[in-house]
């Protein structure tokens, strides 16, 4: 069907900056009309910049776009899809209370005088339903409907508006199997038909299985572009994670044989209609003196987990103890004040007061504890002289202590985080991130802050997306996927290909 | 080293209420030319107002209650819960103070300590019942206090006028027993038609309570956080719901004060011409005066001397309601200057910050290469 | 080498729900009303004739229901534009207050219809102020209802002292008398013959005579231009571009501006909108009602409107039948007073049908506190001979409340409702 010799989307030379990082570093890509193509890489990568550049979002600082052959500048998604891209996002754009052709038919809605023609929209939303053998109730409120069927709107969505360039922002995140199968289904379908696929995806098995080509990012720039008949998820998952691990430095093991931190079995429902499990039968231990850190592309239960271990999620069962405490029935105030310190996914919706001065927000999670409070006083002079110590011993640049948190940047603010929860004097840290945004010296401290506090008797869940923060400090090494964990590694011993494949879904053979 | 960070987002802070009152003065000025009058004539009968020794007494006088009110307001909003049922809470404390104050007989400072328990408990309990649906079945609070600010009328209306009022001879209206002396609270300054209620040293130390409690407690501490950012403060262990039925009931406790003044200074009687709507005019002040005891003092008596000097606008045939329009507008614009003076101060205090790490090495330790 | 990815785990299927009310939920939305709307009407009737209550059913009270329902009704109306577009508006109150002085203005100086219209325009002025203050300085929508409130009853009191003085018949708290008078329409022919079955009392056929009469009879002209702008209204939301574009402001707005739709533009217009049927409401206060304005005449029916929204589910369906409800129980308590008690009667019957089919769905605790309910609004139907009036004044609020607390799951709310909208901060 397809006829054209210009490939549908063809990206040259494309730069992309942001105040600090460079996302897209001379990107190409070139996509063949009629085809499903992948773009692979981790978070950070800079795929979903180069999407939402695609999209018209954001205009690159360099470099050409041209679709069907023809150079285009896009100055907003409007222009975008009028051009025929139609993206389907990540996070799904959809009004629950109104029903499936409403939403999609909104901001493009068929008239007959006053009145819209929701008549001749259903004549035309069945045709397209039919064309491309999308399976959905239009009178159907979006709210009764299960992940896979809402991203089915969205693809509709993007349809009814003459899109012939799919894009797709890791469709599959949300989806069980069988749902991902459907999925699958209707992009064949709809190829057949003559639309272009672009699909960003992180998940190996799932592209080699449907796409035609795979361009795969890291760091901002292409790094190859393969048929997926030549190779397969090794040497993906090498491409993807670079071929070069840090290696972690050679010191005496300060893990004790105390077990800290013990979970079994924890399984957590997601809140919400479908009730899918987030977290599925997890156990793992963490011992005094230990790090353990968790790899994973972020959204595979990562944050879930952490949720269930402080108490903001309940558990659908399993069990959770530290030290000598069964943590189940205990509130978040009793488990935080049980020991546990947490550096969080999030620092500012998480962890801060932004328009509080440092010095309270040092007391946010301690607040019943001798260092800042004296009796049901808070004690000022106390937080402040605190704050003051782990200014100066966590370097965190601020004029004062009375500064708003919003004043500090982003890496100064979670220099302050990790000092308050590092001096409070845990038995177990959950580290989430705990550099992030830090510039690299002060990371180097930080590190060495974490180490003292473990070969002092600390255990610690790091969890991280920086592949040299998990090599460098982890005594052993967990890969979650969709919820599981599906791999222990030993960090001084994992190889690249093994860890990209197990971040992407490849489940290890577990003797049991 | 520290100033410059600091004088700039203070001068911003003091200028906001006064900018947002010559904004006020302005649209309040424009309706008048509209109308027909000169703004000039009403801004010298109020100015002229302002040397008046008699007029600052029923200023304060009015503003106790204000006050009183506006604080009940502000310890909600400080977890950015809206106790718009301060109405209904001080009616059902005024009524229940007049009855049960009347059926006891104490001595003297015991039986006004009891008055005022009364008062706080009644007006808790009103506080209860919003508190508990929210806590329980999600209800938003500012739906259910309304209802129950005019659920507050009928019932007292029906307890009052069926059960508890006694009519005597002689007099046109039906009012409940009378407190006995043991329960009067004398007025500071007594000047036949001007007076200052002994009130007064409540409303002063309703306000250093809540000055102590909200920034220098654990609990104010829990509370702030709460309002500040409920994720934070969740996961930092505070329990939402456990805060949301105190901090609703400490309120509502504070709003069932409201009524003191009336009735164990003023009237000493539950009656159909008590001061109502003070719940309301509340919230105005609780906005002006930001949710600061002093801010809402200056608030109070701001309100306090508007209605007050008013009544001499009627003299120069200037409609006074004019003031009731100028309390409105006042809490308008307040509200968005605040806003937009909050936007500006943010911008100004992190270009400041970045500013001076830019200039060189602090106090803070260097950077480590 | 492919990997084996274990199925997500599915939900246990709860128990299954029992037949009958699986019948009741399939029913569409208008079957279900009617399915209750008739069960409602034999249980009157049932009541009246045990009571002896004629008053139930009676023509008057059915018009003074009406009458009473439309200033609520066009009050939740106005809730309804607002909240649909994601604003919150308390301000209904100032914007009636605004609507029943400039109606009665309108009335004094040219006519009922032109107050009509006067008022919708002060109605709409309010609006305009609460849309300035939520949508372009994003300021809380509470406190920007609170505002206006405030603003609207001081205007009020000094329009009046400007515009009314001794010789015309006015003064701060009141407007001197209407022009001439809205007209009512009566359907020729059949009130005498409806009268004289009404007057016979028998079960259901008089009461169903009793109603049809009520709203045949002596219908103002504002009760049906009430009507009309109310069926106007839903076909505006649920039939236009613009009324969609509108609902899906006030449910995602950030979807709504990634499709393009101009999302400040319209909110300012359903702000406005709803300050307009506010104004109507109020209007029809002072200038069909009554013949005067008068201070305080709106007593808070702004705020009921608001119950009344979140009764009817923010649709003007549930909207009706709730203002119907709220003016019914008004009507009663003002035509005859000793009838009321008749009511706590009916409720009891209700609460044994609600048990019944708690029973039936295998919920035996809720079936015990209905029952209980029940049981008490028994004994108070055989104790108490009148209610008084500061009580029955109570009613539309604590049935808010009551509908709040047992279906606050079932209540859907627009889900951007009350939430600040910037332009292009969609996460």
């Amino acid at each position: 069907m397809v006829d054209s010799a210009a490939p549908a989307v063809e990206l040259n030379g494309i730069w992309k900056r942001f105040p600090g990082v460079i996302a897209n570093r001379d990107v190409n890509l070139s996509v063949p009309a009629g085809t499903i193509h992948a773009l692979v890489g981790e978070n950070g990568s800079g795929k979903s910049t180069l999407m939402k550049t695609l999209y018209g979002m954001h205009r690159p600082d360099e470099g050409t776009i041209a679709i069907n052959g023809v150079d285009v500048h896009f100055k907003s998604p409007t222009d975008a899809i009028a051009a025929g891209v139609g993206m389907v996002h990540q996070h799904f754009m959809l009004a629950d209370n109104l029903s499936v052709i409403e939403n999609v038919i909104l901001g493009a809605e068929p008239v007959k005088g006053l009145r819209i023609d929701f008549a001749g929209a259903h004549r035309r939303l069945t045709e397209l339903k039919a064309a491309y053998g999308i399976e959905l109730d239009l009178d159907d409120t979006v709210e009764h409907l299960g992940v896979g069927e809402r991203q089915r709107v969205e693809i509709l969505k993007v349809l009814f508006r003459g899109a012939r360039i799919l894009i797709l922002d890791e469709p599959t995140a949300v989806l069980v199997p069988q749902e991902v199968d459907e999925l699958f289904n209707n992009l064949r379908l709809l190829v057949a038909e003559g639309v272009t696929v672009i699909f960003i995806s992180h998940k190996l098995d799932e592209v080699l299985a449907i796409s035609d080509g795979i361009t795969v990012i890291r760091a901002g720039h292409t790094v190859a572009t393969v048929n997926p008949a030549d190779v397969d998820a090794r040497h993906l998952g090498e491409l993807m994670v670079g071929s070069e691990l840090p290696t972690p430095e050679t010191r005496g093991s300060t893990v004790t044989d105390v077990v800290e931190l013990s979970v079994r079995n924890l399984t957590a429902l997601d809140s919400g209609k479908d009730a899918r499990a987030v977290v599925s039968d997890v156990s793992f231990d963490i011992r005094r003196g230990e790090i353990v850190g968790i790899a994973g592309i972020s959204g595979n239960g990562q944050y879930e987990l952490v949720e269930a271990i402080l108490g903001l999620r309940p558990l659908q069962s399993g069990s959770i103890v530290l030290g000598e405490t069964d943590l189940g029935h205990l509130g978040v105030r009793e488990r935080r004040h049980a020991g546990i310190g947490y550096i969080p996914f999030d620092r500012q919706r998480e962890g801060l007061m932004m328009d509080s001065p440092l010095w309270e927000n040092m007391i946010l999670g301690h607040d019943d504890t001798k260092r800042f409070t004296n009796g049901p006083w808070i004690d000022t002079r106390g937080a402040k002289s605190e704050c003051d110590q782990v200014i100066s011993r966590f370097g965190v640049m601020t004029p004062g202590n009375d500064v708003p948190a919003y004043a500090l940047s982003g890496g100064n603010q979670q220099k302050l985080i990790a000092g308050r929860e590092l001096t409070s004097g845990p038995t177990l840290l959950i580290a989430a991130h705990p550099t992030r945004g830090v510039d690299v010296g002060a990371q180097a401290s930080l590190w060495d802050e974490l180490r003292t506090a473990r070969a002092g008797g600390l255990a610690v869940l790091l969890i991280s997306a920086d592949l040299d923060e998990l090599i460098g400090l982890s005594d052993s090494l967990l890969v979650m996927f969709r919820g599981h964990i599906t791999a222990h590694l030993d960090p001084a011993t994992a190889t690249p290909e093994q860890l990209g494949m197990y971040m992407a879904g490849e489940r290890q053979e577990v003797p049991t | 080293m520290r100033k410059p960070l600091n004088w700039r987002s203070i001068s911003i802070s003091a200028a906001a209420p006064v900018v947002s009152l010559l904004i006020a003065a302005a649209i309040t000025s424009l309706l008048l030319v509209v109308s027909g009058f000169n703004p000039a004539d009403v801004l010298s009968t109020l100015g002229g107002r302002v040397g008046d020794s008699a007029t600052w007494i029923d200023t304060t006088q009015r503003a106790v209650p204000l006050y009183i009110s506006a604080i009940a307001v502000a310890i909600g909003f400080k977890m950015n819960l809206f106790n718009i049922g301060v109405e209904g809470q001080y009616r059902v404390a005024m009524l229940a103070t007049a009855v049960i104050g009347a059926a006891v007989s104490l001595p003297a400072p015991l039986h006004v300590l009891l008055c005022i328990l009364v008062a706080m408990a009644a007006g808790s309990l009103w506080a209860t019942i919003p508190a508990i649906l929210k806590v329980q079945r999600g209800i938003n609070e500012v739906i259910s206090t309304i209802m129950l600010n005019y659920i507050a009328i009928g019932l007292t209306a029906y307890l009052f006028s069926d059960v508890f009022a006694v009519r005597i001879p002689g007099e046109l209206n039906p009012k409940t027993k009378e407190l006995p002396r043991s329960a009067w609270v004398p007025n500071l300054i007594e000047d036949n038609l001007h007076n200052l209620t002994g009130f007064i040293f409540l409303a002063a130390i309703l306000g250093i309570a809540f000055y102590l409690i909200v920034f220098k407690s654990r609990f104010g501490f829990q509370l702030r956080a709460s309002g500040a950012n409920p994720t934070a403060a969740r996961t930092s262990g505070i329990n939402p719901k456990s805060m949301i039925f105190r901090t609703l009931l400490i309120s509502g406790a504070v709003a069932g004060m409201v009524g003191l003044p009336q009735i164990l200074g003023d009237k000493h009687t539950y009656s159909s011409d008590l001061q109502l709507n003070l719940g309301f005019d509340g919230i105005a002040v609780a906005l002006l005066g930001r949710n600061s005891p002093v801010g809402i003092a200056i608030g109070a008596l701001i309100f306090g001397f508007l209605d007050s000097a008013g009544r001499f606008l009627d003299l120069e045939s200037i409609p006074k309601e004019i003031v009731t329009i100028m309390q409105g507008v006042i809490v308008l614009t307040v509200v968005i200057v605040y806003e937009l003076a909050r936007r500006l101060r943010e911008r100004t205090v992190q270009e400041a910050a970045s500013k001076m790490l830019e200039a060189g090495p602090t106090d803070a330790a260097a950077v480590v290469a | 080498m492919t990997a084996t990815l274990v199925d997500s785990e599915l939900p246990a299927p709860g128990p299954a729900s029992p037949p009958f009310t699986e019948r009741v939920k399939a029913l569409k939305a208008w079957q279900r009303s009617m399915l209750y709307a008739s069960v409602g009407l034999l249980t009157l009737s049932l009541v009246r004739v045990i009571s002896g209550a004629d008053d139930l059913t009676s023509s008057g009270t059915i018009g003074a229901a009406l009458r009473l329902a439309v200033p609520i009704g066009m009050a939740g109306l106005g809730g309804i534009f607002a909240e649909r577009v994601g604003i919150v508006n308390i301000g209904l109150e100032g914007m009636m207050i605004l609507g029943t002085w400039f109606g009665a203005y309108g009335a004094y100086q040219f006519g009922p219809w032109t107050g009509l219209l006067l008022g919708i325009a002060g109605g709409a002025l309010g609006g305009l102020l609460h849309a300035v203050a939520t949508v372009t300085f994003n300021v809380d929508h509470i406190i920007s209802g609170v505002a206006v409130n405030i603003v609207a009853g001081g205007l009020a009191r000094y329009l009046s002292v400007i515009a009314y003085d001794e010789s015309s018949g006015g003064s701060a708290t009141q407007s001197p008398p209407r022009k001439g008078q809205i007209g009512t329409v009566t359907v020729p022919g059949l009130s005498s013959g409806l009268k004289s079955i009404e007057d016979r009392h028998w079960f259901l056929i008089s009461d169903v005579a009793g109603i049809v009469r009520g709203v045949t009879s002596n219908l103002s002209l504002g009760t049906v231009a009430a009507a009309v702008i109310l069926v106007a209204s839903f076909l505006l939301l649920w039939k236009t571009r613009f009324g969609l574009r509108l609902r899906s402001i006030g449910e995602n707005p950030y979807a709504a501006e990634s499709l393009g739709v101009p999302v400040l533009r319209i909110k300012y217009m359903g702000v406005i909108l709803s300050g307009m049927c506010a104004g109507f409401g109020g209007a029809f206060l002072s200038v069909v009602q009554a013949s005067i304005y008068r201070e305080g005449q709106t007593a808070g029916r702004g705020f009921i409107g608001l119950a009344t929204m979140i009764f009817g589910n923010w649709r003007p369906g549930g909207l009706t039948a709730g203002a119907l409800l709220f003016g019914f129980s008004d009507g009663l308590q003002l035509r005859s007073s000793s009838s009321v008690p008749a009511l706590f009667l009916f409720v009891a019957f209700l609460c044994a049908a609600i048990a019944a089919v708690q029973i039936l769905g295998k919920r035996p605790k809720a079936a015990a506190l209905t029952s209980v309910i029940g049981i008490g609004f028994l004994i108070a139907y055989l104790t108490i001979d009148t209610v008084p009036g500061s009580l029955t004044y109570c009613t539309p609020y604590v049935v808010t409340l009551v509908v709040l607390a047992t279906s606050a799951q079932r209540l859907r709310p627009p889900a951007a409702d009350g939430q600040p909208y910037r332009r292009g901060e969609a996460h």
